[in-house]
């Protein structure tokens, strides 16, 4: 045996054979040393910042020195529920992203749909890589497009133009604003609807057709149902991407659109007050954690 | 087989939906070639003029040398992390697991700004100075997933009966790894790198926060966004770097074909 295959059967006994002996019998010790690198990187520079932050949250900053004062008080999250703009802008861009999430999910579902059940092998192919592309190219560039492409003279009035329908003031706008963010996340949202979409067999299409089941009933009782986990595993992108974005109101939304995110990276950079940016920043996490379990109910964890 | 109506109606949302992804990356190519200095439209004079200015800025030349030190550095840590994250979650039943897998998502799905602010506070509570090495930490920490997600869907399909087979013909572990684990496991690993690498090299968000005096490629074009006049430049640098993060991601979507496409960011 050894002949053979001299590269795999060298002479047994070594260190190296002893310990990997030792990591057969003692799988405990092996799946030991598999996790304690990774876990001990996700909870030394994740989770231990993450407490930071909580901590963080919790001091005040010296006015007059600017210094942060290290007294655990709930001085910071008082200001953010008494002040009506911070809820404002909660409320704002919470709405934003409801409104991307359901946008995106009406734009993906029919790309979807052709994909799986009438684009040709060499067709799905083609659009499969088609919408991954645009996922994988420069984020920052296309936020900035879409700040073009809304101005005054940009590509949406010029083709207004053309076809004889006046000039629209879109720029820095909500609009503006939830045209870029449904861009910008759409392929998120195409990729599990896709492949939620692919794992219907087309025989439950068929046996509903049979059982005579016209195809919006085919639509509402068999293809919805089971193309649900795919939209909310989606949403969960498209949800909380927009939640805590800060270059779109930034790039695309001007001085008068402040979101969640953008504030944030006000605080912490111009206002030099890092305890209420984090503060607020611990807002985003109440909200997608409450997403997540709402879409957790709704199987989107086995369609991620 | 859907009637006709709904088959036209889902062929054109279909369209719809494709020229809506198309249509701006379009603009994007069409203003990087414009030769005037504020964006017009529609573009009518064409130069190269800004990949040549883009070409000899030093200042961009050096944010794209950090970037890909970042990039390689990020993705190299995620691999080795990504790899042993996998291997522990497919391979072994254990106490917590799904605790462990959500843990490990859990950077790709809270917001950026909870990432990057969370990482901000420790900086600054530690008393760390900002490097590319804090850049390095965080895009490894949401890399990770990105290589869990290719390997473990490799694991999955592939049984330990082979490794099994290899121990009961004589291999060590070592051996094993190298011969039989390894080998059905680099595609998928180098597919995860590659994307890896490709995350990093796009990310503001986290990075923003994390940066000190170094900037990466985004972050130079996140300024030049915001000067007037200094956008023309930035947009040419983003072609470039369009075509360049293409490459990779394409490579990767055809190492993990048969795996089934590519995991999520």
């Amino acid at each position: 045996m050894s002949t053979t295959a001299p590269d795999i059967a060298r002479p047994s006994g070594g260190l190296r054979t002893r310990v990997s002996a030792f990591l057969y019998r003692r799988r405990f010790v092996k799946l030991l040393l598999l996790l304690a690198p990774p876990l001990g990187w996700i909870v030394v520079v994740y989770l231990a910042a993450l407490a930071v932050l909580l901590f963080t949250s919790l001091w005040i900053e010296d006015e007059l020195s600017g210094r942060i004062i290290h007294t655990l008080t709930l001085d910071n999250f008082r200001e953010l529920w008494n002040q009506p703009v911070y809820r404002t802008i909660t409320k704002n861009t919470v709405v934003m992203a409801i409104a991307v999430t359901v946008t995106d999910a009406l734009l993906a579902f029919p790309l979807a749909y052709y994909m799986v059940r009438m684009a040709s092998r060499r067709m799905r192919a083609l659009l499969f890589i088609g919408v991954l592309m645009p996922l994988w190219s420069s984020y920052l560039i296309k936020a900035y497009t879409w700040r073009l492409i809304t101005s005054q003279d940009g590509p949406i009035n010029w083709a207004l133009g053309k076809v004889g329908v006046g000039p629209v003031d879109i720029a820095f706008s909500y609009l503006a604003m939830w045209l870029a963010f449904s861009y910008l996340w759409l392929p998120y949202m195409v990729l599990p609807v896709y492949a939620a979409l692919e794992r219907v067999p087309s025989s439950f299409l068929e046996a509903s057709a049979d059982l005579g089941g016209r195809a919006w009933i085919t639509f509402r009782k068999v293809i919805w149902p089971l193309a649900l986990p795919g939209i909310a595993a989606g949403s969960i992108f498209t949800f909380s991407l927009t939640l805590g974005d800060y270059v779109v109101p930034d790039l695309v939304g001007g001085n008068n659109h402040d979101f969640i995110g953008n504030v944030i990276f006000r605080f912490q950079g111009v206002a030099q007050n890092v305890p209420f940016a984090a503060a607020f920043a611990c807002v985003p996490v109440v909200i997608v954690t409450i997403y997540l379990a709402l879409m957790k109910r709704l199987g989107a964890f086995e369609a991620l | 087989m859907e009637p006709r109506p709904v088959r036209i109606a889902i062929r054109t949302g279909a369209v719809v939906t494709m020229l809506f992804l198309y249509l701006p990356l379009v603009v994007i190519a069409l203003n990087a070639f414009g030769a005037s200095k504020i964006p017009t439209w529609p573009v009518s004079n064409f130069s190269t003029h800004w990949f040549r200015l883009a070409w000899g800025d030093q200042f961009a030349r050096d944010a794209l040398v950090n970037s890909v030190t970042v990039g390689l550095r990020a993705a190299g840590l995620a691999l080795v992390l990504g790899t042993c994250i996998a291997f522990a979650l497919s391979r072994f039943r254990f106490f917590g697991q799904n605790a462990v897998s959500l843990l490990f998502v859990l950077p790709i799905a809270l917001p950026g700004i909870v990432t990057g602010m969370s990482l901000l506070s420790a900086i600054e509570y530690l008393d760390i100075k900002p490097s590319l090495w804090t850049v390095v930490a965080g895009h490894a920490t949401f890399c990770i997933v990105v290589v869990y997600n290719n390997a473990v869907a490799r694991l999955r399909r592939s049984s330990a009966s082979f490794e099994e087979a290899s121990m009961d013909l004589g291999a060590d572990g070592w051996q094993t790894f190298r011969h039989v684990t390894l080998p059905n496991l680099s595609t998928a690993l180098v597919a995860g790198g590659l994307l890896a690498f490709a995350l990093s090299f796009d990310e503001i968000v986290v990075t923003l926060f994390t940066a000190g005096s170094q900037q990466t490629l985004p972050l130079w074009m996140y300024e030049q966004f915001k000067l007037p006049n200094q956008a023309p430049e930035a947009n040419a640098v983003a072609v470039f770097v369009i075509a360049l993060t293409a490459l990779p991601v394409y490579f990767a979507q055809r190492l993990m074909r048969d795996t089934g496409g590519i995991g999520g960011r």
